[in-house]
């Protein structure tokens, strides 16, 4: 029994797979969901914003292979609404009349990576049908269109937010770090301060100061710049500590003692050690700031309607009405379960192949 | 034959059984004392009944109290002098018995109820009126109902004629007189009078006190106050309500009201059966509870329209001297009854109704609601929807559009603006989003900002610093008196301009005219055709776009019986002396 028990234990992805493989394939599978959420206009069957007022709260359409008389159709199919009596809210179209599924359909315009407008939607039914593959929201408009655009802003804001710490990280970690003293003091009180301060209600204050035409794109980068600013101090905090070490290195003090000046010694000796340190840091803290961009947004702090973001996409759960009577309100927590598990993922193969600091 | 004889026989049989009870359960109507007979089909004496609130009450001081909790709490412990019917909407006796009115309207004699107790024992007279109404009146006290009894700018003035008639002396007629009366708490001058002399009256009665130092006409008296938990109250020995077999009320033993913070967490309260009766909560939730209903033993009312109704209104203060040059910018669009126009015209009102409301509302027009069935114009247009018509008004009032659909106002700008709303109302931030989704079809550019509600109200009545709102208002009476301060152009809640000195536009001047006219006018036909006109200024001026008057929905455990909602607050508990538990 034991030994069973050790054998299942032992049984985890490292004896499978080398870290060099795990890494490869979580790079690969993040690329092409980014890849997805990048052209989420073309995949998307519909634009975020469409309302379709008939059907709220309409469940995911099912998709048909047998047609009425039992015959095995080429073309996948879906039932239409009734034209006479209108859906109940939270039911599915139920007509008899088929629509085929197209492939490369026109449809509403949208933009690929902010610059070229395009019509050509992967997929699509002709209207008066709806394919909610994900069924719909409240207003009637597509969840796993938004879903997809939705992606796009909450990648972005970790993106963003990530890189924007470790720059700032970088910076305040590589000096307090490199010249110590007092300098030093102040940088290292200074993120204590930072982590003491109650950050959701000064978002709050922030929030309600701000003039009211703000647009969704500058909220949105107030969102990123603030939640950047929060989290510099951890990545600061472990550079600082690297620099710290490196700078004792003998091949460091050679140069140093050769004449090297500090930016060049920074530049070119203790820097380039920190590089393992914020490739993990970076890994680790993008899913983390799509996480805090879902808890912003769920609060009432995140882009405004319409626009969707993955946190948008959950706050209608926050409804006991909703929780207990569409489940599929619940797909997108559930599509956002594995991309947290491969950026992970790939975080852990960084980390274990350069030997860093734990996690 | 045989079976009349007989049901007569149980009929007295019945009578006297319910008096032997009232002579068990209580005090033996002494003589002299006049109880008031109610209908309503007799019940069961005892038992409990518990009821969810919202937040804790802030107080159980009749005069401070401004927000609803206390206010449940406080209408189960008082008693008023004349009272508004709930089922009927119509003005009913209370503590007065009766009442007469002299021939230019301006004087109100009232004869009090005899032998009525407080619920400590001690006897009603007179007296208590008299002090009741120096408290409500007092600058210092600053009391919520002080401005319900200004009546032509000045206060009603009372004097005691007997200990059992009182006076009241009104500066100008005025219509709505016998409604003033409505849940004006009729305080003991024994508990609170050298309190109030010695300038402690704001500290009375808060929540803290013991039991023992509150007593009131009501039909319960507050027996234990746990902190964070519940307010329990029990059942006022010395009430003066009977029901119709002359047992006296209430048959409650015991009302226990539990703070329950959110509406989810009341609703699955509700549902699972630690509550009896639930009232304000949405349609969403509805639907939710609707699917059990007759597996959990509890049944739900959809009342139809009720008062609240909700509209979108545009900045049009004068901002000269407010420094915000943007906004006054756009007033130019809001100020042009044409932009107006189109907007109401681009809105869908149904698709409201269907999507926030799941049907549980009303489309209006204007800001009586169909509930209101007394004061309603029914000749208002009510349009549907028309985005063609939106935007040849649009056209006609200068604006075009861009290649791209934008909207673009006479001088080449994009029209654009912002909708303020509550962001403690999940269906109101739900109507800004559909407006804005209509809007864009016309090319307008809309942001809807959900703002905490004193922030969003601190915006509309001080700094004036908005450019549009979406608002919902619920009257207090059906009565279009309880609606002067928000369609007087000097009222405090005329909210797309508030207080100004003198009418900003002919119609506002017109409304002005119309509103005092109907106040003191006393004829119900004169009243209701001036109403009208305002009614019918309110569709075509549009100061305010009215939107959905949302259903009065409640619900009550299948055990509560006389349960008999209304659409005036409070929906569910204003017979509560009459409701009993089977």
């Amino acid at each position: 029994m034991h030994y069973f028990l050790q054998r299942i234990r032992g049984f985890g992805w490292t004896d499978v797979l080398t870290q060099r493989q795990k890494l490869v394939w979580a790079v690969v599978a993040l690329s092409a969901f980014c890849g997805v959420v990048l052209l989420a206009g073309f995949f998307a069957p519909y634009d975020f914003a469409a309302q379709d007022r008939d059907m709220p709260f309409a469940p995911p359409t099912a998709i048909h292979f047998v047609a009425g008389g039992g015959r095995l159709q080429v073309r996948p199919f879906v039932y239409g609404p009734r034209d006479s009596s209108p859906i109940p809210v939270g039911a599915a179209a139920d007509s008899d009349q088929p629509y085929p599924l197209r492939w490369f359909v026109r449809g509403a315009p949208y933009k690929i990576a902010g610059v070229f407008t395009s019509r050509v939607h992967l997929f699509g039914v002709e209207k008066p049908a709806r394919m909610f593959l994900m069924g719909s929201d409240g207003y009637g408009r597509d969840q796993f269109s938004r879903f997809l655009f939705g992606g796009q802003i909450s990648l972005l804001a970790g993106l963003i937010a990530a890189i924007f710490s470790v720059s700032v990280g970088i910076l305040a970690g590589g000096i307090a770090g490199y010249y110590g003293g007092w300098i030093d003091e102040i940088l290292m009180r200074g993120a204590e301060l930072f982590l003491a301060l109650p950050w959701l209600y000064l978002l709050f204050a922030v929030r309600a100061a701000l003039p009211l035409h703000i647009s969704q794109w500058q909220v949105f980068l107030l969102l990123v710049s603030v939640m950047g600013l929060i989290g510099w101090t951890r990545p600061a905090r472990l550079i600082r500590g690297v620099v710290l070490s490196a700078k004792e290195r003998n091949f460091v003090l050679a140069a140093r003692g050769m004449g090297a000046s500090d930016a060049y010694l920074l530049r070119r000796h203790v820097l380039p050690q920190t590089y393992a340190v914020l490739l993990t840091q970076f890994t680790l803290l993008v899913p983390q700031y799509v996480l805090a961009e879902v808890t912003l947004t769920f609060l009432g702090l995140g882009v405004g309607e319409p626009m969707p973001s993955w946190g948008a996409l959950l706050t209608s759960l926050q409804q006991y009405s909703v929780l207990s009577s569409y489940w599929w309100m619940f797909l997108p927590a559930l599509l956002i379960i594995p991309f947290f598990v491969v950026f992970y993922a790939a975080a852990d193969a960084l980390q274990e192949l350069h030997k860093t600091v734990p996690l | 034959m045989g079976r009349n004889r007989l049901s007569r026989v149980c009929l007295v049989l019945l009578v006297a059984l319910s008096c032997s009870c009232s002579v068990a359960r209580g005090f033996t109507a002494q003589a002299g004392e006049e109880r008031m007979l109610t209908e309503g089909a007799p019940g069961h004496a005892g038992g409990r009944l518990v009821i969810a609130l919202r937040s804790e009450p802030k107080t159980l001081n009749p005069a401070l109290a401004l927000d609803e909790p206390s206010r449940d709490v406080i209408r189960c412990l008082t008693a008023d002098l004349i009272h508004i019917n709930r089922g009927s909407l119509k003005t009913e006796p209370a503590l007065a018995k009766s009442w007469s009115v002299s021939r230019d309207g301006r004087q109100y004699t009232l004869q009090l109820r005899h032998g009525v107790r407080f619920s400590d024992g001690e006897p009603f007279s007179a007296d208590d009126v008299t002090f009741s109404f120096r408290v409500y009146l007092d600058d210092k006290v600053d009391s919520s109902q002080r401005d319900l009894l200004l009546v032509g700018g000045k206060p009603i003035t009372v004097v005691k004629v007997n200990d059992f008639a009182v006076r009241f002396e009104l500066a100008q007629p005025y219509a709505a007189a016998e409604r003033l009366f409505d849940s004006i708490a009729i305080l003991p001058r024994h508990l609170l009078e050298s309190g109030y002399r010695a300038g402690g009256f704001a500290q009375a009665w808060s929540l803290s006190m013991p039991p023992g130092q509150f007593a009131g006409l009501g039909p319960f008296r507050l027996k234990e106050y746990v902190a964070g938990q519940r307010v329990v109250l029990e059942r006022n020995p010395y009430y003066w309500k009977a029901d119709r077999a002359g047992n006296q009320l209430p048959y409650l033993n015991e009302v226990v009201f539990l703070f329950v913070p959110s509406e989810d967490a009341q609703v699955i309260r509700f549902q699972s059966g630690d509550t009896d009766v639930l009232s304000r909560f949405s349609a969403d939730n509805f639907a939710v509870l609707q699917k059990q209903q007759s597996r959990k033993g509890y049944h739900l009312d959809d009342l139809g329209a009720g008062l609240e109704y909700n509209f979108l209104f545009f900045n049009m203060n004068d901002l000269a001297a407010k420094g915000l040059p943007e906004i006054a910018n756009k007033q130019t669009w809001f100020q042009d009854l044409r932009f107006r126009q189109a907007v109401s015209a681009a809105i869908d009102r149904e698709g409201i109704v269907r999507l926030v409301y799941s049907g549980r509302a009303t489309p209006i027009w204007d800001q009586v609601t169909p509930g209101n069935k007394l004061w309603l114009d029914e000749k208002i247009a009510r349009p549907a929807r028309s985005l063609e018509r939106a935007r040849q008004l649009l056209q006609a009032a200068g604006f075009s559009w861009k290649s791209d659909g934008a909207l673009l106002d006479a001088r080449g700008d994009h029209v654009e603006f912002s909708i303020l709303t509550s962001s403690s109302n999940a269906q109101r931030t739900k109507i800004a989003t559909i407006v804005q989704d209509d809007l864009s079809q016309l090319g307008m550019t809309v942001q809807v900002v959900p703002l905490e509600f004193r922030a969003m109200v601190d915006r509309l009545t001080n700094t004036y610093n908005y450019e549009a709102a979406l608002m919902g208002l619920v009257s207090g009476d059906a009565d279009p008196t309880s609606e002067m301060n928000v369609w007087l152009s000097s009222g405090e809640t005329h909210l797309w301009h508030p207080r100004q000195e003198k009418p900003a536009t002919p119609w506002e001047a017109e409304i002005d005219r119309l509103m005092q006219e109907q106040l003191v006018t006393l004829d119900y036909a004169k009243r209701k055709s001036l109403y009208d006109r305002v009614q019918e200024i309110v569709a075509e001026d549009l100061p305010v776009i009215c939107l959905v008057s949302p259903n009065i929905l409640v619900g009550a455990a299948n055990r509560v019986g006389n349960f008999r909602p209304a659409i005036l607050v409070p929906y569910a508990l204003w017979n509560i002396e009459q409701l009993y538990v089977q």
